[in-house]
């Protein structure tokens, strides 16, 4: 009897140890699922619209055919310049602190913990603050305004990256290089954040994968612009903002265009993932350690 | 030898100055953070003092119909309790469907998958995170609402009308359903990450001592593991929370965006960043504009809140394991 009732038992056990096995590989072919719906359906329709006009023209009225995102590519490109330009030294000198400075200081856990938590500030209320910030006191949208938002969005991802891969420099290195008489702020910009740039860089791409493609923060910053225009103190044309455009329109051939600038930016944004993921895959700072 | 090193001069000044440029770097993540909180409440005080803190509860009812009409910007009805339903609508509806999802994606990561797969199905959820709003909004538009107004909806009236939840008065398929099922797929990789992050950190001692006890793998993941990792998975939903709170794009192309309370599910909705990224630019009036900056401001200070007891949750966890990349 009682042997029975153990075997009973433990049949159930390994039945539901089955169950949750199965239950967790549901799980993630689920996840899986929308992944590979997204991009297959993207590269169908996306590379199907991709021509050259769409990398050399600028959009047409509605109703004439044709047409490219030339304009919203190079207004893209100025907008992430102006980005990195302020996010990056801003980020890489956070970083430098948090690392070489600041090491288990309070103030240093205190920055820690802002820049997580400005991480997942909507992206949105990033629009608003650059608006207040600089449309209202300029009294004009202006690619100036949109880069600065996306910009103020990079700094916490560069801090915590550079921050982590100066981590994993070896103290021996900076002893070294101290040992030699060399000043310590050579040693650091030269020394450890040199040993650390592969990661470092790769860390800048990531946030800059990461920016590429937001549009809310530009709605009413960089307001988008269907002409060329470089100037930074005029509303500027952006990838984003014109494949938002073009989903809302009622026209198949702006619903087109819309994917075909949905490929152009995923394929910068899985290439920048990809270069990421293949650098510290590979130990970035092999040669060091 | 001394002359030389006077000729080098002395570095203690550069030092000092490079030291105190990097505190400087430093500090702008504070500067940045109250920066935009001084901002925000600049912008929006004239709305504060017109509209006061009703604004986020009250509603303006039409004496003729007797029905509410919460937001009309053009006659000077404010109202931000149906974006505030919207926003906490879907996010709730789309934890309720990436939390089973994410625990299950990062259990059979961690602690069933063979080696091999392992990298290359992290990559995919990483890939997920990477993929920006405004594509997984392209793909709601064209695929997921089709796929919804035409099998999900009808099915979910079939087997759930009897709630009173889903019922059948919007033929678009855009609504709070479509919008959580879009947040669900673009919340999942970062709950799962930090999932496995936390489930990583358990040591594995715990793991062979429930093992050596006789238990099964599901009883070793159950009680050596996720017991082990539960405040950590619970700050990991929690910054899943946080990021749907905020999410604009994706939710403003679908949720249908009708400033409206409705008690079905499939009804349309708006959400407080929508509100915002849609009537921002076309504001009517300066109330109008301070209002949605009101809007924003309570969306800072909400998702804050959310993120630091995230982070705190999960560094009680991580707390002493070893730094991970990514």
């Amino acid at each position: 009897m009682k042997v029975g009732e153990n075997n009973l038992r433990a049949k159930l056990r390994t039945l539901t140890d089955g169950a949750v096995t199965a239950l967790a590989i549901l799980a993630t072919l689920l996840v899986v699922t929308p992944l590979v719906a997204i991009f297959g359906y993207l590269v169908y329709k996306g590379a199907s619209s991709l021509n050259l006009a769409f990398f050399t023209q600028i959009p047409k009225p509605v109703g004439v055919a044709g047409g490219g995102m030339a304009n919203a590519i190079l207004g893209s490109v100025i907008l992430l310049a102006v980005a990195s330009a302020l996010g990056v030294p801003i980020g890489i000198g956070g970083g430098i602190f948090l690392a070489e400075f600041g090491r288990g200081s309070r103030l240093a856990h205190a920055i820690r913990f802002t820049a997580d938590v400005l991480n997942g500030v909507p992206s949105i209320v990033m629009g608003l603050a650059a608006y207040s910030l600089i449309v209202v006191t300029q009294g004009h949208f202006s690619a100036l305004a949109g880069g600065v938002a996306l910009g103020i969005m990079m700094v916490p991802t560069v801090t915590r990256t550079t921050e982590e891969m100066l981590m994993m420099v070896p103290h021996s290195v900076r002893e070294a290089a101290l040992a030699l008489g060399v000043p310590n702020w050579r040693s650091v910009l030269s020394i450890t954040v040199r040993t650390a740039s592969p990661g470092i860089i790769t860390g800048c791409m990531l946030a800059f994968a990461r920016v590429a493609g937001e549009t809310a923060p530009l709605i009413f910053t960089a307001l988008g612009n269907s002409f060329w225009s470089t100037s930074l103190n005029q509303p500027i044309a952006a990838l984003p903002l014109q494949i938002w455009l073009y989903a809302q329109s009622a026209y198949d051939d702006w619903h087109r265009l819309a994917w075909a600038g949905a490929l152009v930016l995923i394929a910068l944004i899985v290439l920048a993932v990809s270069l990421v993921r293949f650098v510290t895959s590979r130990g970035v700072l092999k040669g060091a350690s | 030898m001394r002359s030389f090193l006077l000729a080098r001069g002395n570095s203690a000044f550069a030092d000092r100055i490079f030291h105190w440029l990097m505190v400087l770097c430093a500090l702008s993540i504070f500067a940045i953070m109250l920066l935009i909180l001084a901002e925000l409440m600049l912008r929006s005080s004239m709305a504060w003092h017109a509209l006061h803190f009703k604004f986020f509860f009250k509603a303006y009812f039409d004496p003729v119909t007797g029905l509410p009409n919460y937001w009309d910007p053009v006659n000077g009805h404010f109202s931000a309790l149906p974006f505030v339903y919207g926003t906490v609508v879907s996010s709730l509806l789309s934890l309720l469907l990436a939390v089973p999802l994410a625990i299950g994606v990062a259990v059979f990561i961690t602690e069933m998958c063979p080696g091999a797969l392992r990298g290359p199905l992290s990559f995919i959820t990483e890939l997920l995170a990477a993929i920006p709003s405004i594509v997984y909004g392209l793909w709601a538009v064209f695929v997921l609402v089709p796929l919804m107004r035409e099998y999900v909806n009808p099915a979910l009236i079939q087997l759930l009308g009897w709630t009173g939840l889903f019922s059948d008065e919007n033929p678009t398929g855009l609504g709070f359903t479509t919008a959580a099922v879009i947040l669900a797929i673009m919340i999942l990789p970062i709950i799962s990450s930090l999932t496995r992050e936390v489930m990583t950190a358990v040591p594995h001692s715990q793991r062979e001592a429930v093992l050596a006890l006789g238990a099964t793998r599901w009883e070793m993941i159950r009680m050596g593991v996720l017991r082990n990792a539960r405040i950590g998975i619970v700050g990991a939903v929690i910054l899943g929370l946080g990021r749907a709170l905020g999410e604009t794009m994706a939710v403003t192309m679908v949720i249908g965006n009708a400033p409206e309370i409705h008690r079905s599910l499939l009804s349309n909705g708006y959400s407080m960043a929508s509100v915002i990224a849609n009537e921002f630019t076309e504001a009517v009036s300066d109330l109008h504009r301070s209002a949605l900056i009101e809007i924003g401001l309570a969306l800072f200070i909400v998702t804050i809140i959310v993120n630091a007891l995230a982070q705190l949750l999960v560094w009680a966890v991580t707390r002493g394991a070893p730094a991970r990349v990514n």
